[in-house]
């Protein structure tokens, strides 16, 4: 526990102090976008991670909120009505999504996201006079929260940071809470669950609405940073990548999406400047990372450290640990 | 009189053109032990399986106090006092033994929906737990992961995650099954500290230690009731014999 904590405190004083090692605004930007990747990443590992639901549709609530806060604002809104009628117009999505998809579960469940996914970006694609199609439509400014001006590339950051934080600590609370021990219950033995009185269903579907929820704020800065929304940023590939980024850091950790979004956010957006084929180096990380460590990054090394310190202490290596639960 | 513990009225169920339950009826009053015995395939486990709403019949009725069950999700029926144990042992294998009794423990809790307060924080849950635990005699493996005790220890895990309850009926599915003989004398015992005011159904093939225990038999053959009374008049039907213990 100590340990845990200790680490949290480096981990909070490391990001506060990222904007003063990197200066460049470019990479203080890069920073503030992979917060919000993460965001998203820890938002479908909710249902992935922890509730052992696939779903290939959870772009779908970047685009709900994004495009809500542009049209309204565009409709003459304020900044603050935008940003909460967005994120409850999305969750209130999510609550329907969830409905339509918990009538089935595994391929099912994942087949019935990645068709309400497919929707959301079809809308976008096609519905011009309302989201400008294929040329997105732009958001003319970001909102003022408390006065304070974030346009800011450093600004921006502490802004997403906050966010961020707070979210984290929310879903850290929700993993740790009796909500969360359901869940993982209904994830291992759903009839079991049901048979101890658990309501399994409801349980997923208020984690339906809860991962829509938090993958809606992830929306909410999505739109703040970008300023601009298109059909791309929702496309059935941005939903794989949210679930790619759990899986590569590691579904059965809080952590484990956090450092994927960052590897897959910088390949994206730095190595691929120097690399002409990234699209290459980004599948053959994901084949060493699922060939060496197939519960994901995160997992693997901490199992790697214990067995190091095991034998630095000569004592003998311990039987295989139980593999740490992965959706 | 008082309403039956446990009353099924003409259940039937068929998969496909196999019928599991026949028709089955029978009353179990309050405080009962009751045993449910019959050949492989007879269909006691689908006979739970029908009470606890894992399956739903095609016909007939089940009442619990009285309450007609039919038509109700199975953790609304687990709310009004029914819970069971597998003859397939079916745990949280990865969580501690401690844990598997605190989940038992948290579906019958609104605590279950908090979102929030850390589990940990909850002591009373894990009081409770360590009491369920103690009951069955676990109390020094609490904190062991399921996975890695014993089958005999997994076996009254999942009696005490029952237990935990405080049910009303309880149903046991072969509670006795894959036990060594020893442990079968621990089981029993256990089921005979049970407070009569729990009503208990049991499946089990073991005679010895089941027949002493049950006041009443119901001996299923085909998915029907070919016999049922008392252990004495069980055991002298010519019909249990043929079915049952043999020639």
């Amino acid at each position: 526990m100590t340990r845990t904590a200790i680490a949290a405190v480096i981990i909070a004083v490391l990001s506060l102090a990222v904007p003063w090692v990197i200066t460049n605004d470019y990479y203080v930007n890069l920073a503030s976008l992979i917060l919000i990747y993460a965001l998203l990443a820890l938002s479908v590992n909710i249902l992935l991670g922890y509730g052992g639901m696939v779903s290939l549709g959870h772009a779908a609530f970047l685009g709900l909120t994004g495009y809500c806060v542009v049209l309204m604002v565009l409709a003459g809104y304020d900044q603050l009505t935008t940003a909460i009628a967005s994120v409850i117009f999305s969750t209130a999505c999510g609550a329907l999504f969830g409905m339509l998809s918990l009538r089935a579960i595994g391929i099912g469940f994942l087949m019935i996201t990645l068709a309400l996914g497919q929707i959301v970006w079809g809308i976008a694609y096609r519905a011009n006079e309302l989201t400008g199609g294929d040329n997105g439509i732009t958001l003319p400014a970001r909102p003022m929260p408390f006065g304070i001006d974030i346009n800011s590339a450093l600004s921006f950051y502490y802004f997403t940071l906050i966010v961020f934080s707070l979210a984290l600590f929310c879903i850290w609370r929700l993993t740790r809470s009796p909500f969360g021990a359901s869940l993982m219950g209904t994830r291992e033995q759903p009839r079991r669950m049901s048979m101890l009185g658990h309501n399994v269903w409801m349980i997923q579907f208020i984690t339906f609405v809860i991962a829509s929820f938090w993958g809606s704020i992830a929306g909410l800065l999505y739109i703040y940073y970008n300023l601009f929304m298109s059909p791309h940023a929702i496309s059935l590939q941005q939903s794989a990548e949210a679930l790619l980024m759990a899986i590569l850091g590691g579904a059965s950790s809080l952590l484990g999406p956090i450092i994927g979004a960052a590897i897959i956010t910088i390949v994206k957006n730095v190595v691929s400047t120097y690399i002409e084929r990234w699209n290459i180096l980004l599948g053959l990380i994901f084949v060493v990372v699922i060939m060496f460590m197939p519960n994901g990054l995160v997992p693997g090394c901490r199992q790697l450290w214990r067995s190091i310190q095991n034998r630095r202490k000569g004592r003998p290596p311990p039987a295989k640990a139980a593999s740490e639960p992965a959706a | 009189m008082t309403a039956p513990a446990l009353q099924v009225s003409a259940l039937n169920k068929r998969f496909g053109g196999l019928p599991a339950t026949k028709d089955i009826s029978l009353t179990v009053m309050p405080g009962e032990r009751r045993l449910i015995i019959g050949p492989n395939g007879a269909g006691k486990t689908t006979l739970f399986n029908l009470v606890t709403g894992d399956l739903t019949p095609d016909s007939g009725s089940v009442k619990l106090f009285g309450q007609e069950l039919t038509g109700m999700r199975t953790p609304v029926r687990v709310h009004l006092g029914l819970a069971r144990t597998y003859q397939i042992l079916t745990l949280f294998s990865r969580e501690t033994m401690l844990h598997n009794v605190v989940l038992a423990l948290l579906g019958l809790d609104n605590l279950r929906w908090n979102p929030w307060s850390l589990l940990t924080g909850h002591s009373h849950l894990r009081d409770a737990a360590r009491e369920a635990l103690t009951q069955v005699g676990l109390a020094d493996s609490a904190d062991r992961i399921a996975a890695e005790t014993s089958y005999g220890e997994r076996r009254r895990l999942e009696f005490a995650m029952a237990l935990a309850q405080k049910p009303k009926v309880l149903l046991l599915d072969e509670p006795l099954a894959g036990l060594s003989h020893g442990e079968r004398q621990t089981l029993r015992a256990l089921l005979d500290k049970i407070p009569r005011d729990v009503t208990i159904v049991m499946i089990e093939h073991d005679m010895d230690t089941a027949l002493g225990f049950a006041e009443r038999i119901t001996v299923l053959h085909y998915g029907q009731v070919i016999v049922e009374g008392t252990r004495a008049e069980v055991v002298a039907d010519p019909r249990t014999r043929e079915v049952y213990l043999g020639d």
